[in-house]
């Protein structure tokens, strides 16, 4: 039921609109927030040292590689290196979880929306031509495997407990004299707790979450505990982009700030 | 203090046309009905423009605006730059009648193969129903709509890729969400929504969130969480097994 108007953004090619805003900075800003996010992680996941900080009997533990499931024979929880680690692939620790908290960002609600126009042009933006005829959206493969987000959440909301527990291992210092561990608080402590909550308000407001929490009941009266934690899910939703920009940019930081301190490159500053 | 203002406006039919100027005199307060109002009465007496209450609740005038699908009524001039033309279009997705007017038709036709409410039996002998207020309130959201279709026409599924017989669109989403949301319907629309209704064909690029002039969260409070009920039905084995151990959540 193609339109008789041929207005101005009738006709035309990939790009063609009659608006007469920047429409391009929101779709450009991800797209380049989004490489940027995934050169630095993928470079940093390979990495495979400098990922935790013992300086000054401090504990920080990046987040690209917690939990550390194997790795250092010392820390990680299953030893060192697997044998069964392919020769041809270089063994990082981060390799074996990033993938988990990766998947659950590629098809968050709110990501997919965002990467659709910035990397696709599906649409470019709103009004905006887009470059191709045929679409199959999400209705069908590939991209109906989208369907699988909620898997993922179960994932993040466990590495959110272990991402809680290093920011706890992160305020204990252990004494190199006495080997007893104290409290405290240096520069890195305060930066793995942060961490874990803007991670925390991205994951608490993801959209399966509010739908496990009540969304999918329709007399939320009779459930009153659950009405009420879907009140608390459907407050991190609303904002749930504003979560997710500064959780991916601050768990990139942590990384690179534990990574600057691990290499001596930056000195953990200590308030006590 | 008046002063004036060009409004480039396409004028024509479906057999095609073009965008003619108008200079109109700006006053305080002014909405782009307003001008429009104006050309008519002075410069264009056969310029078509559907319109009703002037107050943005009856969904009439919707209309492209610099691009971007707007209410005529409910768009004050001042917020528009008056130093370039003005674009009034009328809305690309449906068929062009005349000028500003199109054919929304195909909306009210899909609207009538949906399923209707279809409530339980009366809780009371008199025939009345009782229902929480905590129930009822995430549905309340969707009865703002005015059927401006404004949502309908920046719709990329609608309007870039024609998709009109395998998916209703975020307007018959919001209305199915309040049916589907209920507490007192009976009727499941999940296996509907995914095959008849194309659900999957939304892309969540909130474009109709965007445009609505009630501001219903058309996608994160209607879309995605039909897209949920639908991959509990559908897509997610691990519920389906619980559901059928426990008898899934009372809905
Ligand atoms: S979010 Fe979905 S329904 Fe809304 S405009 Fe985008 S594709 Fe269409
Ligand atoms: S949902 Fe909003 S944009 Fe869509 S028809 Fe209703 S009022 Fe208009
Ligand atoms: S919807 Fe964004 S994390 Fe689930
Ligand atoms: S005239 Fe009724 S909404 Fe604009």
């Amino acid at each position: 039921m193609a339109n008789g108007a041929a207005g101005a953004a009738s006709p035309g090619a990939l790009g063609v609109t009659a608006r007469r805003d920047a429409w391009w900075v929101q779709p450009l800003a991800v797209f380049l927030g989004l490489t940027a996010f995934v050169i630095y992680a993928t470079w940093a996941a390979f990495q495979g040292n400098h990922y935790r900080y013992t300086g000054g009997g401090a504990d920080y533990l990046s987040p690209f590689y917690s939990p550390e499931l194997f790795g250092d024979p010392k820390t990680a929880w299953f030893g060192g290196k697997p044998a069964w680690w392919p020769g041809w692939l270089v063994f990082s620790p981060a390799l074996l979880i990033l993938p988990f908290p990766a998947f659950f960002r590629v098809t968050c609600y709110y990501y997919r929306g965002a990467y659709y126009k910035a990397f696709w042009a599906d649409p470019p933006s709103c009004t905006v031509k887009e470059p191709r005829s045929h679409y199959r959206g999400e209705a069908s493969f590939p991209l109906i495997l989208q369907n699988v987000h909620r898997y993922f959440l179960y994932v993040a909301l466990l590495f959110i407990l272990i991402l809680a527990h290093d920011a706890w291992n992160g305020i204990w210092f252990t004494d190199p004299a006495t080997g007893q561990a104290h409290l405290g608080l240096g520069v890195g402590s305060l930066v793995l707790i942060l961490n874990v909550v803007l991670l925390s308000g991205y994951t608490f407001g993801c959209h399966s979450l509010r739908h496990l929490c009540g969304g999918r009941i329709n007399k939320l009266s009779q459930c009153p505990m659950r009405s009420r934690i879907y009140g608390c899910v459907s407050m991190f939703n609303a904002r749930h982009m504003a979560w997710a920009w500064p959780s991916l940019v601050f768990v990139a930081f942590t990384d690179i700030y534990v990574r600057l301190c691990s290499m001596g490159i930056l000195t953990d500053w200590r308030f006590f | 203090m008046s002063s004036t203002a060009t409004f480039r406006i396409w004028r024509g039919d479906a057999n095609g046309g073009q965008f003619r100027d108008y200079q109109a005199r700006i006053d305080e307060g002014m909405v782009v009905l307003d001008a429009v109002h104006q050309i008519q009465a002075e410069q264009a007496p056969d310029m078509a423009v559907r319109w009703n209450c002037k107050a943005g609740k009856c969904g009439s005038c919707s209309s492209e605006i610099n691009g971007m699908p707007k209410l005529m009524c409910m768009t004050r001039l001042s917020d528009l730059p008056l130093d370039q033309p003005i674009t009034v279009e009328p809305m690309h997705t449906f068929p062009l009648i005349k000028d500003l007017v199109t054919d929304v038709s195909w909306n009210f036709r899909a609207k009538k193969k949906l399923k209707p409410f279809n409530p339980r039996r009366p809780d009371a002998p008199d025939g009345s129903w009782r229902m929480a207020q905590r129930d009822i309130e995430r549905i309340q959201e969707f009865r703002k709509c005015i059927e401006c279709f404004l949502c309908q026409d920046v719709c990329h599924v609608l309007r870039e890729h024609h998709l009109e017989d395998q998916f209703i669109g975020p307007r018959l989403f919001v209305f199915t969400a309040a049916l589907e949301m209920h507490p007192l319907d009976t009727e499941n629309r999940l296996p509907n929504l995914r095959k008849l209704d194309g659900i999957g064909y939304c892309n969540i690029t909130k474009c109709c969130t965007k445009v609505c002039p009630e501001e219903i969260h058309i996608t994160d409070n209607a879309i995605i969480p039909l897209k949920e009920r639908v991959v509990d039905q559908f897509f997610d084995p691990i519920t389906r097994i619980i559901n059928a151990v426990t008898g899934g959540d009372k809905r």
